[in-house]
């Protein structure tokens, strides 16, 4: 592309995230914005569309389209056990703590299909804490809500999931949590009996509840300065006191508001913990 | 659109970190131009370049965090398994989509970045190795007038990256890397 046309897909982009905004109320306006060009160029090839007024039109006739469009927009790449150092971390360093409490709360943020989500349940059922836990797991996309539920994977990342899983500490024959067929493995689903899912913007919506430890990984990697500031806030009112925020290895609170009020628990895996 | 600041990025993968090192030695600490380095590696691989380049050359080497801001003086490496973008306001932003070219860090998706936010202040060198990843990001560069650098594949160690980036740019530089090094010197401080 040249520098006007750049210039040009820019603006016409810009325009596009104030329309989707009214149409469909999702705010898009805080993301990043050299993910979100390269997403939308990513989509316009994949659809063989040629430009964003072509693109405009089927996402503003067609509800199912932008259910498509939503999703490859919002990245909903994820793994089992991404980083085992950072689970392992957690059995060692905060679960010991947290099972001090008779009663856990805990915020899977951003929680996509499920892989992480099963992961903490997992480290939590081997822990012991699993049965008096309750974990809220969001996402903004209610699709990705659905299959996190269902808690069905693809059997062809299994070995690289057990690898992972036993990286991590894991206890157990990892085989013990699923079951397979057809190319696909279930997991047992006893593993979110306890576990609540529902829809939840962070760009737009408030905190809920209180929690002793909020999960968040690379979800905020997708937010510009300003909107990572938001929810850096609203994770800091979902806190109690001595409660423990987990980021993406990655990610930092250091250009925080909130980073006085925080102390590393693991800088190496980005585990912190509010201040009393 | 584009300011004055210059960018160069720097991508490769076997042979690479070898190249780059000989290339990056010779830069003083308070090189004007901050420089973005793009490596393969392993996924989930827990060691450390930036205490491999910390240790051998005068610039600042740091792994990029999210929302990391550009510095002069800085060699700014790509964490393992996260694809790397600049944004407008000389800051990273980090991604973790799908692999590009079996890559992830993609030296493609990182040139192409680069090259919206820097235009023809973007300098890519892309080295050393065994993938056809960088070559169309290159290519990007070239087309939006910026700088596109690549080793010499006579010295280089493989020379798949080299020869595909020739082959889809035929435009660009073909340089080993102490003639590279004194291109980049001859940037300093302009």
């Amino acid at each position: 592309m040249k520098p006007e046309q750049e210039e040009l897909f820019e603006q016409e982009v810009e325009a596009l995230i104030k329309e989707i905004h009214t149409q469909y109320g999702y705010d898009f306006s805080g993301y990043a914005r050299a993910s979100v060009y390269r997403r939308i160029r990513r989509f316009l090839g994949q659809k063989h569309l040629q430009s964003i007024e072509e693109l405009r039109r089927f996402l503003f006739t067609d509800s199912f389209f932008f259910e498509n469009f939503l999703q490859e927009i919002t990245v909903n790449v994820t793994e089992m056990f991404r980083d085992p150092t950072f689970y392992k971390s957690l059995r060692e360093n905060v679960l010991p703590i947290l099972s001090t409490y008779p009663f856990i709360k805990v915020w899977d943020a951003g929680c996509s299909t499920g892989e992480e989500l099963f992961s903490l349940a997992i480290l939590l059922e081997e822990e012991g804490l699993l049965g008096r836990t309750k974990i809220y797991a969001t996402d903004i996309n209610q699709k990705v809500l659905r299959q996190a539920k269902e808690g069905i994977f693809s059997a062809s990342h299994m070995a690289a999931y057990t690898s992972a899983y036993y990286a991590a500490g894991g206890k157990r024959d990892f085989a013990e949590y699923y079951t397979s067929n057809y190319g696909s493995v279930k997991f047992n689903s006893s593993l979110v009996r306890n576990v609540v899912f529902y829809p939840h913007n962070l760009a737009t919506d408030s905190s809920f509840n209180e929690f002793h430890l909020i999960v968040c990984r690379n979800v905020l990697i997708y937010f510009n300065r300003a909107l990572q500031e938001r929810v850096y806030h609203l994770f800091d009112e979902s806190l109690v006191s001595l409660g423990y925020l987990g980021l993406g290895k990655k990610e930092t609170l250091a250009m925080s508001g909130i980073s006085d009020k925080y102390s590393f628990v693991d800088k190496n895996n980005r585990i912190y913990r509010k201040n009393s | 659109m584009h300011d004055n600041s210059r960018l160069i990025v720097m991508g490769g993968s076997w042979g690479g970190i070898q190249a780059s090192m000989r290339i990056l030695q010779g830069l003083p600490a308070d090189y004007s131009i901050p420089i973005v380095l793009v490596l393969h590696r392993l996924r989930n691989h827990e060691g450390s370049l930036q205490e491999l380049y910390s240790k051998k050359l005068l610039l600042q080497a740091v792994e990029i965090d999210d929302k990391t801001p550009l510095e002069k003086g800085h060699v700014y490496i790509a964490p393992a398994n996260y694809h790397v973008l600049l944004e407008k306001d000389h800051t990273f932003s980090l991604d973790d989509s799908e692999l590009e070219n079996y890559s992830r860090p993609s030296i493609d998706v990182t040139f192409a970045s680069a090259a919206d936010v820097f235009g023809k202040n973007t300098v890519g060198i892309l080295l050393s190795g065994a993938s056809k990843d960088g070559s169309s990001g290159l290519k990007y560069i070239f087309e939006k007038k910026g700088t596109a650098i690549v080793q010499d594949p006579d010295e280089a160690e493989i020379t798949t990256m080299p020869l595909a980036a020739i082959n889809s740019t035929p435009g660009c530089s073909i340089l080993n890397v102490e003639r590279i090094q004194a291109y980049l010197l001859t940037l300093h401080g302009h």
